[in-house]
């Protein structure tokens, strides 16, 4: 008896304030999601599912769904792919390789809002610096972020240069870790450098590649700092992404009823990420 | 007790006396909030506005909030005042007049300034101004930081194409023809710089007004209740805008960015450009070239909308404090004050009588491009403004963009966009 | 880790991808020390000979109150830091050494949150603030972050991987719970707390959306939000000004990683996060 009580105690402080600021929140924006939303004089109604009609008939929320999931399709698999190729790189002898890891995580560390600034001039078209190279080889100019075609790429581009770094260290972590002995026995078997690494090293590093996973999903949903300051949506809704139309609609147009309503969705979609992660992708992992 | 004691307790008391008397003067404090969409020392000319106004009035104080953007100004105040602390005056755009109305949020000046004087003050602005500050027959906005679009051309270039360099063009024909003989092709073929930059990036509606207002229609009606979006001249002038990049190729293709273009004016990327007359410091300071600022081309006839922001004063604020913002913002549009903040930021004085202020006669004699824009203003009408402006002009916008990048056609862009705008619309019809 | 021996060619093309992959993620930043110490007209062209200017850092400097955004920040790490230290370790703690009714469960709904974070529930968590009377302090920042389940989730690992014999040796010399917890857990578990300090103080010290909902006022906007409100103007995007100012803010934590790049990857070797 004693013991449940001083572990819930224990536990508390933190359970009070998840429930306040995660779960209530969650069950608090189904709730919501079934009303219409208050305005001055008017208290919110019962409209059951109403604000998930107009969702249905929104072709914005389509747009914007569609675009997250490219987004995630585009920014998830080659991060990864490149923290890895990066954690390889710094810890293999390299001619340099401090300086090459600084370079890697400097992304990591300024702030996306800032640099999105930055990437700004990168995309402007006529002078901006890709404009520059690609003049160089006679190319003519494009409109990198007023296309609706290259907008939302321009944006991939930018998160998986913010995202990679950080993910490197995690990699490196993990394969600083893994015993030399291993490496030197495939060596004096003759093995070469792919097949060791895709037999030995990959399946060591599962774990952490699931937990990197699990951060680039919730990344590839969290993050629309560039949006705000590089196509706010645009051309047209081809870079609109999720939290950020939520965003639009909750706080500029004040519809919160219906931001519950994007709410929800985007929580289902996280929700099922994380039951697939647990049921399928966990039998796989190799653990030491 | 002795005298010296007698005299001493009594001077100590008597002092105390006047300090509390001194301690006692109520003094009212007001919170401001302003946000900045032009460049310089803006917080250090607003601050020293609010020092010296509080060393007039010593029993007022105000406390200016700096807000960010238009977009965040706005933002923040509701926010403010759905915590139950509204600021007691802002500065936010004129068209939000109607989304603050239907918040409850604020309060009519005429209300507030019912002194002969003051109402005097409220009819001392230009009617370009009012347009977006009444509805209703109440002024609900007082004007301060306002503008228009005006057309900025490089002089330069100009006579390096054998252009006439105190020439621009008058009408959408010559400013077609002009921008043909602007625009420079290298060897295979790509653009090196273009004759003309319209941009359509974050808010498309306002330059697209310049052109539906040339083309003699407007984009809703004055209640904020309807919208004209599928009006043939509207579509009209929106397929003017699309030929620009499309047919006669003058113009980048794709959204242009608001924020870079007067950059790539600065960079020659572009001959001449759409912009806001609050540019013009910036402009005067960086373009290494002569440069002219004209009215924007006559479609059938001259026309821009205006655009900026007003004074709005908010409800849940005591009334003491409401009539300490009337009296400042009283002060801040003086002819003085309107010509001192004309001039530093390149707004448009918004009282006729500020301009004839010896500070302003002078600063125009020496740049007459600062009187382009206020004349421009007899052309002028109302911003795009509704209720739920917000989702509005985003559908509006949405259809714009998807104009311009050949998504859609001028028809179908606007088409779409009426019928969002309809159905976002119809319930304040009732 | 010794790799199998690979040829030279292919070590040579190695190195420079490696070098050009390098140079590519460091443009930008050296974009932005090029420009913001570059007068104006050098913002988009790269000449050589090009004089040098400190103006740019002076106007940044002068357009927005830094010195209050970045006290604020300091502020608002630190306050998340302590709370996030404190609170985790003791549920870490609970769920690593307890078996109380409903452990399991209760587990389980700490992980929801690694999965939705407070920055996809701004909606409802702005209401939530709103009628706790916290909307504009530093506090509503950071109030829901404070119960990391992440942190819980990483020192409970930990915390399992301490012998059993060192607890009880600690409760036969009469140490308590909270005893134990200090004198025994927290020393062994400092790579892991030094790693997790490492991400949260870089995690919160870039978040932008949630505090920008969240602050009104100069007295409580971080340095995120702060860099927003003064880059994004109607009169057009000044690189020259925005770099100054994106190094003056970035500037704490480059520098702060430069020194303690090889602790910082250590840590995160030792935190045994994988």
């Amino acid at each position: 008896m004693n013991r449940n009580l001083t572990g819930w105690l224990l536990l508390l402080p933190a359970a009070l304030l998840l429930v306040t600021f995660t779960h209530y929140p969650a069950l608090g924006t189904l709730y919501h999601s079934l009303f219409s939303t208050p305005k001055a004089g008017r208290a919110a109604v019962w409209v059951g599912l109403d604000n998930y009609q107009a969702m249905a008939a929104d072709p914005v929320f389509w747009q914007s769904l569609k675009n997250n999931l490219l987004f995630a399709l585009g920014t998830i698999p080659t991060s990864i792919a490149l923290a890895l190729a990066m954690a390889l790189l710094v810890n293999g002898k390299l001619r340099g390789r401090a300086f090459l890891r600084l370079s890697y995580f400097t992304p990591t560390i300024l702030p996306m809002i800032a640099v999105a600034n930055i990437w700004l001039f990168f995309f402007t078209p006529g002078y901006g610096l890709l404009e520059q190279v690609t003049g160089l080889f006679g190319l003519p100019t494009h409109n990198w972020l007023g296309s609706r075609d290259t907008a939302l790429a321009c944006l991939i581009a930018v998160t998986i240069w913010k995202e990679a770094g950080f993910f490197m260290i995690f990699y490196l972590a993990a394969l600083q870790s893994i015993a030399p002995v291993l490496g030197e026995a495939a060596s004096l078997e003759g093995a070469g450098r792919w097949y060791f690494f895709r037999r030995v090293t990959f399946p060591l590093l599962m774990p952490t590649t699931l937990f990197v996973l699990v951060n680039a999903v919730i990344n590839s949903f969290r993050l629309v700092d560039h949006i705000v300051v590089m196509t706010r949506g645009g051309p047209d809704n081809a870079s609109q992404l999720l939290l950020y139309y939520i965003y639009d609609v909750g706080f500029k147009f004040w519809d919160t009823a219906y931001a519950a309503a994007l709410t929800m969705v985007l929580l289902v979609i996280l929700a099922a990420f994380a039951l697939g992660q647990f049921v399928l992708l966990d039998r796989r992992v190799h653990y030491r | 007790m002795t005298f010296a004691r007698a005299a001493a307790t009594t001077l100590a008391l008597g002092l105390a006396l006047l300090a509390g008397i001194a301690l006692a003067q109520p003094t009212t404090e007001i919170t401001f909030y302003y946000p900045i969409a032009v460049g310089g020392p803006i917080t250090r000319i607003v601050d020293g506005y609010a020092e010296q106004f509080s060393k007039e009035h010593p029993s007022i104080r105000v406390k200016p909030v700096y807000t960010g953007t238009y977009q965040e100004s706005i933002v923040k105040a509701l926010t403010a005042y759905r915590s139950g602390e509204p600021p007691t005056t802002a500065i936010l755009l004129s068209t939000d007049m109607f989304t603050l109305i239907d918040e409850d949020a604020i309060v009519p000046w005429d209300e507030l300034a019912k002194a002969a004087d003051e109402a005097a003050w409220m009819k001392a602005f230009f009617p370009a101004f009012m347009k977006n500050s009444q509805t209703g027959g109440k002024t609900w906005g007082i004007p301060f930081q306002r503008s228009t679009i005006v057309l900025y051309w490089n002089k330069e270039i100009f006579k390096e194409a054998g252009l006439d360099p105190n020439k621009p063009p008058a009408t959408w024909a010559e400013q077609v023809e002009l921008a043909k003989k602007l625009t420079k092709r290298d060897a295979s073929g790509n653009v090196t710089r273009w004759g003309v930059q319209v941009p359509s990036s974050g808010f498309p509606y306002w330059l697209f007004q310049g052109f539906t207002t040339q083309n003699d229609v407007l984009l809703m009606n004055e209640a904020g209740t309807q919208t004209h979006f599928d009006d043939p001249k509207v579509i009209e002038a929106l397929q003017y805008w699309v030929d620009l990049s499309a047919r006669h190729k003058v113009m980048a293709p794709g959204v242009i960015e608001w924020g870079t273009t007067p950059k790539d004016f600065f960079e020659k990327k572009t001959a001449m450009m759409w912009t806001t007359t609050g540019n013009l410091t910036n402009v005067r300071n960086n373009a290494r070239f002569e440069f002219g600022v004209a009215m924007l081309p006559a479609g059938r006839h001259r026309g821009s909308p205006t655009g900026g922001g007003n004074f709005y004063v908010f409800k849940k604020a005591p009334a003491a404090q409401q009539q300490a913002a009337v009296k400042f913002a009283k002060w801040m549009t003086s002819p003085e004050r309107a010509a001192q903040w004309g001039i530093d930021t390149g707004y448009v004085a918004v009282r006729p009588d500020a301009w004839q202020t010896a500070a302003m006669k002078k600063y125009v004699a020496d740049f007459p491009a600062a009187a382009v824009a206020r004349d421009q203003l007899q052309y002028a009408v109302a911003e795009l403004s509704t209720h739920e402006n917000q989702r509005v002009t985003k559908a509006l916008n949405d259809g714009l963009q998807a104009a311009l990048t050949g998504a859609k056609s001028p028809a179908q862009a606007m088409k779409d966009a009426q019928a969002e705008a309809e159905r976002i619309l119809r319930p304040y019809r009732r | 880790m010794r790799h199998p021996v690979s040829t030279p060619p292919g070590r040579l093309v190695e190195t420079l991808a490696a070098w050009l992959l390098g140079a590519l993620w460091l443009l930008p930043l050296a974009y932005a020390v090029w420009t913001a110490f570059h007068p104006r007209e050098f913002s988009a062209r790269f000449v050589p000979t090009a004089p040098l200017t400190l103006l740019n850092f002076v106007e940044a400097w002068n357009a927005a109150p830094f010195a209050r955004y970045l006290v604020n920040t300091v502020a608002l790490v630190t306050i998340i830091l302590v709370a996030q230290l404190l609170l985790c370790t003791l549920a870490a703690y609970a769920f690593a050494r307890y078996e109380f009714v409903g452990r399991d469960l209760a587990f389980l709904l700490v992980l929801v949150q690694l999965m939705i974070m407070p920055d996809v529930l701004i909606v409802e968590n702005y209401r939530m603030m709103n009628r706790l009377g916290l909307v504009d302090t530093i506090v509503a920042i950071g109030l829901p972050y404070m119960a990391s389940a992440f942190g819980i989730f990483l020192l409970r690992q930990t915390f399992k991987t301490v012998p059993k014999e060192l607890d009880e040796a600690a409760r036969v010399e009469g140490a308590g719970a909270l005893q134990t917890l200090w004198k025994v857990y927290v020393p062994l578990a400092r790579p892991v707390y030094i790693a997790y300090a490492l991400v949260s103080v870089s995690y919160h010290w870039n978040n932008f959306l949630w505090p920008l909902i969240v602050t009104n006022s100069v007295t409580s906007r971080p340095l995120t939000v702060g860099l927003q409100v003064f880059s994004s103007t109607d009169q057009g995007v000044d690189w020259s000004i925005i770099t100054a100012a994106t190094l003056l803010t970035s500037a704490p934590l480059l520098g702060a990683f430069l020194l303690f790049q090889r602790q910082f990857v250590q840590s995160f070797m030792r935190a045994g996060i994988r």
